[in-house]
């Protein structure tokens, strides 16, 4: 289902990045970007309006159902916030978390 | 339930080993302290230490504090939405942030709508043992350091930058006063 995974932190870095290897990277590393600047405009016209997680995430580029994806991606980077060992702001560099993501990326192709 | 105890019993030690080298301020210590040591005579040494000494401690708890509270924000707020605004953030720590890890709510939590929240727990967990009045005032902010950086890292992974302190006017109840930082 996905051919690029990123996770951006607060500060507009990002700690996570893989796509799948058939793809050109740059591209996605570009569409990421754009897609932070899709999530900013989004959030400051929200102003006090409803915002839904699952919301946040579906009315952001295409309208589809895969909210379930992006629950399982918050849940292994809720993992990886509790391990002690990592710190925040650093790459992440969990093989666990790589697992997930692979299985994720491997549904589509 | 065994899971409150733990915790607390946790707590006590990390307070107590982090204490433990003050009443001795032995040949050892950070390059800081050795520095200091240096520097200063002898009769001011010992106060400075213990100033110093402790200050560290209360950081140290503190940012441990943190560090839990940044992974408890990402943990917690799952079935949650996002919050709409500020307040929401404070009431969200004060019931399921507290019943959470105290396994109790928040007391009150009274605001001036300009940045500034008390929360005020009338029988907090973590003094509830020791005492029940005025002694032991002056230990009580050695146990109240990691839960002001457990709420202020809880507050950082929400999005909101603070300043958390926290006051006793008589044991066990406690008030932290949490101060927004507009950037």
């Amino acid at each position: 289902m996905a051919v690029c995974v990123a996770v951006i932190a607060k500060e507009n870095y990002p700690l996570y990045i893989r796509s799948a290897p058939t793809e050109n990277e740059l591209k996605f590393h570009y569409m990421v970007h754009t897609s932070l600047d899709v999530v900013d405009e989004k959030i400051s016209a929200m102003g006090k309006a409803l915002v839904d997680q699952r919301e946040l995430y579906l009315g952001l580029l295409y309208p589809t159902e895969d909210y379930k994806m992006f629950r399982k991606l918050h849940n292994s980077y809720t993992d990886v916030m509790c391990n002690p060992f990592y710190n925040p702001g650093d790459r992440i560099q969990s093989r666990a978390f790589d697992s997930m993501v692979t299985s994720m990326m491997i549904q589509v192709c | 339930m065994a899971d409150a105890a733990l915790f607390e019993f946790l707590h006590m030690e990390m307070v107590a080993e982090l204490w433990a080298h003050h009443s001795d301020p032995g040949p050892g210590g950070t390059p800081l302290l050795t520095l200091l040591r240096q520097i200063f005579s002898r009769e001011h040494r010992t106060s400075l230490y213990a100033v110093l000494g402790q200050k560290m401690s209360l950081s140290v708890l503190e940012g441990m504090g943190f560090r839990v509270g940044q992974a408890l924000g990402e943990r917690l707020p799952q079935e949650t939405l996002a919050f709409r605004e500020e307040l929401d953030v404070l009431k969200f720590l004060c019931k399921d942030l507290w019943v959470a890890v105290f396994h109790k709510q928040m007391d009150s939590l009274r605001t001036n709508h300009q940045g500034t929240y008390v929360l005020q727990d009338n029988s907090f967990p973590l003094l509830i043992r020791m005492a029940s009045g005025p002694q032991y005032l002056e230990e009580a902010p050695k146990f109240l350091a990691f839960t002001c950086g457990l709420l202020r890292g809880t507050l950082s992974t929400l999005g909101i930058k603070s300043l958390v302190t926290a006051s006793v006017a008589s044991l066990p109840t406690c008030k932290f006063q949490v101060v927004i930082q507009k950037t």
